[in-house]
């Protein structure tokens, strides 16, 4: 009963699946949108681990450092947006987001 | 054994959170439950002898990222309850195509092996007599030093957006404005008062002691 590649793979699957289901539940609410997109990448990461560990090959868990960094500035720069649209429009749904609509 | 036991319960809190944090009424509750699922990612990091990663993981995302969502939460003044109308109506349709995914992940799952030959592939192979820390510092200092470097400046780019973004004018403190200092002209602040002679001396100086002037000139 040794965990291998496999059980992590199926870890990070349901993960993703978990991810993108949570998109199309709170379709609304951009904050949960965002936290959704943040265990998606977090399912890339497991699989990057994964896959270093199972072929003894380092360049995954260096991936997967440049991969937090980018889910990191794209948290920061996602919830700066949603602050100054809060500020301008009183509100965060999602489907109000229409100004540039031609 | 005991890692394998380890393994599942770890994974299997990750999977909860992970659903608690989509379906969760209090969206202050979904961000606990996602640095819940970071910290169980975390320990599956460090099963599969990623320790470096594991304690990063645990520092930005718990530390930072997630404090991120947990502030902007609570700082707007969001009715959260109207944001979830549409529940109901989305959940077939995200249940269909995750269910679709799903039956697709699966189906590549079991459909795949790893060449016998994929280690000798390996872009790094694992160093056997360095910790997990120094061979990661060993890669990205040397041979990677471009991409992190570049990842850095990546950080940098999102701080000045962020800031730039955020940053609201306020009127109160009055700040310094170099290009007005330098345009000024002496004709805009200095006015010259022609004065007859002694004109001044004469209001101040009082009448008694006007019979000595040389005693006021001197002190």
């Amino acid at each position: 009963m040794s965990i291998g590649l496999a059980h992590y793979l199926v870890v990070a699957g349901l993960l993703l699946i978990i991810g993108i289901f949570g998109i199309f539940l709170n379709r609304k609410n951009v904050i949960v949108i965002m936290m959704s997109i943040e265990l998606i990448l977090l399912a890339a990461n497991i699989n990057f681990v994964a896959f270093s560990a199972a072929l003894h090959d380092m360049m995954g868990q260096v991936f997967t450092m440049f991969v937090l960094s980018v889910a990191a500035a794209e948290a920061a720069i996602g919830l700066a947006i949603v602050v100054v649209y809060f500020r301008n429009r009183g509100s965060i749904e999602v489907e109000d987001v229409t100004l540039m609509k031609g | 054994m005991i890692s394998a036991i380890a393994f599942y319960v770890f994974a299997a809190i990750l999977l909860a959170s992970a659903c608690m944090v989509i379906t969760a009424r209090n969206p202050v509750h979904s961000v606990l439950f996602l640095i819940l699922a970071f910290i169980n990612a975390a320990a599956l990091f460090v099963l599969a002898g990623a320790e470096f990663l594991a304690m990063v993981l645990v520092i930005v995302y718990v530390g930072a990222v997630a404090v991120l969502f947990l502030f902007v939460v609570m700082m707007l003044d969001v009715d959260f309850a109207a944001l979830r109308e549409g529940f109901q109506r989305y959940a077939p349709l995200g249940l269909t195509i995750g269910f679709i995914l799903m039956v697709e992940i699966g189906l590549t799952a079991v459909n795949w092996t790893i060449a016998p030959a994929a280690h000798l592939a390996a872009l790094v192979p694992t160093p056997e007599h360095l910790a997990n820390t120094n061979a990661i510092g060993n890669l990205i200092y040397t041979r990677y030093m471009f991409a992190f470097e570049l990842v850095a400046l990546l950080l940098l780019v999102a701080m000045v957006g962020a800031i730039v973004l955020t940053h609201t004018d306020r009127r109160g403190p009055r700040r310094q404005n170099i290009h007005s200092q330098h345009d000024r002209t002496i004709a805009q602040t200095l006015t010259m008062v022609n004065m007859k002679l002694g004109d001044g001396s004469r209001q101040i100086t009082p009448a008694a002691t006007k019979a000595e002037p040389d005693k006021e000139t001197a002190q």
